[in-house]
């Protein structure tokens, strides 16, 4: 689904990615952790195909980028730090926008199956811009997999979310992946992660120090795993 | 595909117009104040009219226009709204051409209101079948322009004062066409004898849309 080899990316002389290598499988849910700077962020724009690489190959859903970017974007989902909604339109018009810009069919039906999902029907007829940040992330999601996209990828989705907006999103993520989706999760949150994710990358400096499956974390845990990698950079 | 982008873009501008009024409220106010200052400005007798009310309505929709090329894709940027539509798999050419409709759009509403206020104001009849065909080419070739310029500059910090600057030197062939067809038509010349301005306006359209549809996709990538 994801493959990334020798993936480098400068931005004005500093170096975000160095050579990474990366690769996703269907159903996997990776965790990208790091410190800031760490690249996360980057790594998941080159994905969505928001950035060009400067080096290396990318291949999303079997398209290499940017080459075949806009092939590749059918199958991507995106929830950015920031929502990417309208805040004047409502949220129904919002999922209706984005729908009708994937070719989504019969969209009136899916807007109201994703407004379900979400948790947001009773509020589908108010303005974005009168949203709690909890409301706007699960709206976000909502407008990520309007599309029913084979990759979703999330840039730090809890930031900013109450106990309740939390948990409501580690729902919405499991269910996302027990239906087969790669999810790929940018997060400071080791928490969060280690609850929900099958894969932990630790990213430092632009380079990929460790990766291991959720059933391969030693005794002392994630976040002692954590530490040794940043502290070895 | 390409022309279902293209509306949705156009609907979406339009509704999120409707419901803040930043854009158009902005164009409209400027334009109608600065006609009005030229109104007392230049207190003219009709044989100086007919010269002089082409370059003040065009200085009126060049300067409204830039206003709203200003905020057509930075005000995506700045809502952070930009990034999705660049995730949507669509022709980056049909976001382009959604831009530029709603952009020819605010104009056309600004003219609206701007032409018949400024036949009232200057006792002037500027409803020639012919003057408002070089309105709508000259806006056209504007909105073409000014929305592939405004994605260029929307990553700029400077953007405010980069605009204009790459703009009026590029619009300046555009601006004196419709300036010198403007005049003749409402100094009563039949159309054949501005024909030559028209000739130049309709090729700058083709030319600045053409172009922008090709570049618009490297000109809105980081």
């Amino acid at each position: 689904m994801i493959e990334v080899s020798c993936l480098t990316k400068r931005f004005d002389g500093k170096t975000a990615l160095r050579g990474l290598d990366f690769r996703a499988v269907a159903g996997e849910f990776v965790a990208l952790l790091g410190p800031n700077g760490a690249g996360k962020t980057t790594l998941l724009y080159i994905l969505a195909s928001l950035l060009r690489p400067t080096k290396g190959e990318v291949r999303v859903a079997g398209c290499p980028l940017p080459h075949h970017a806009a092939a590749a974007r059918r199958s991507v989902g995106f929830v950015a730090h920031q929502p990417l909604l309208y805040p004047d339109l409502t949220a129904r018009e919002n999922l209706t926008f984005f729908g009708r810009l994937y070719a989504v069919p019969h969209l009136p039906q899916r807007v109201d199956e994703v407004l379900c999902l979400v948790g947001l029907m009773e509020c589908g007829n108010n303005l974005v811009r009168t949203f709690s940040r909890g409301m706007l992330q699960r709206l976000a999601i909502g407008r990520a997999v309007l599309h029913d996209p084979q990759i979703l990828l999330l840039d730090e989705p809890y930031t900013g979310l109450d106990q309740a907006a939390c948990e409501m999103l580690d729902a919405m993520l499991h269910l996302q992946a027990m239906q087969g989706r790669v999810l790929v999760m940018a997060s400071h949150d080791l928490g969060h992660a280690a609850r929900l994710a099958s894969r932990f990358d630790i990213l430092v400096s632009g380079n990929l120090k460790v990766s291991v499956f959720r059933e391969q974390i030693p005794a002392e845990g994630l976040s002692a795993l954590y530490q040794q990698a940043v502290q070895s950079q | 595909m390409f022309l279902r982008t293209v509306w949705a873009i156009l609907w979406k501008d339009l509704v999120t117009e409707w419901r803040n009024r930043q854009t158009f409220s902005a164009m409209l106010v400027f334009a109608l104040v600065v006609i009005f200052l030229f109104n007392f400005a230049l207190e003219l007798n009709r044989g100086a009219q007919a010269v002089v009310t082409s370059g003040v309505i065009w200085v009126t929709f060049a300067f409204c226009g830039t206003l709203g090329f200003n905020r057509s894709l930075s005000a995506e940027q700045d809502r952070g709204c930009l990034d999705g539509l660049l995730l949507a798999p669509v022709n980056r050419a049909a976001i382009y051409v959604g831009k530029a409709l709603s952009n020819l759009v605010f104009m056309l509403a600004t003219a609206v209101v701007v032409l018949p206020v400024y036949s009232l104001l200057y006792n002037t009849n500027l409803f020639i079948p012919a003057f408002l065909l070089v309105v709508l080419l000259g806006m056209l070739g504007y909105a073409a322009l000014g929305t592939m310029l405004s994605g260029m500059s929307m990553r700029s910090r400077m953007r405010d004062l980069l605009l204009p600057v790459l703009l009026f030197p590029v619009a300046l062939p555009l601006l004196v066409a419709v300036v010198k067809a403007s005049s003749g038509l409402l100094e009563g010349q039949p159309l054949s004898a501005v024909r030559h301005w028209m000739d130049l306006l309709v090729v700058y359209d083709i030319i600045f849309v053409t172009v922008s549809l090709l570049v618009f996709d490297e000109v809105i990538e980081d």
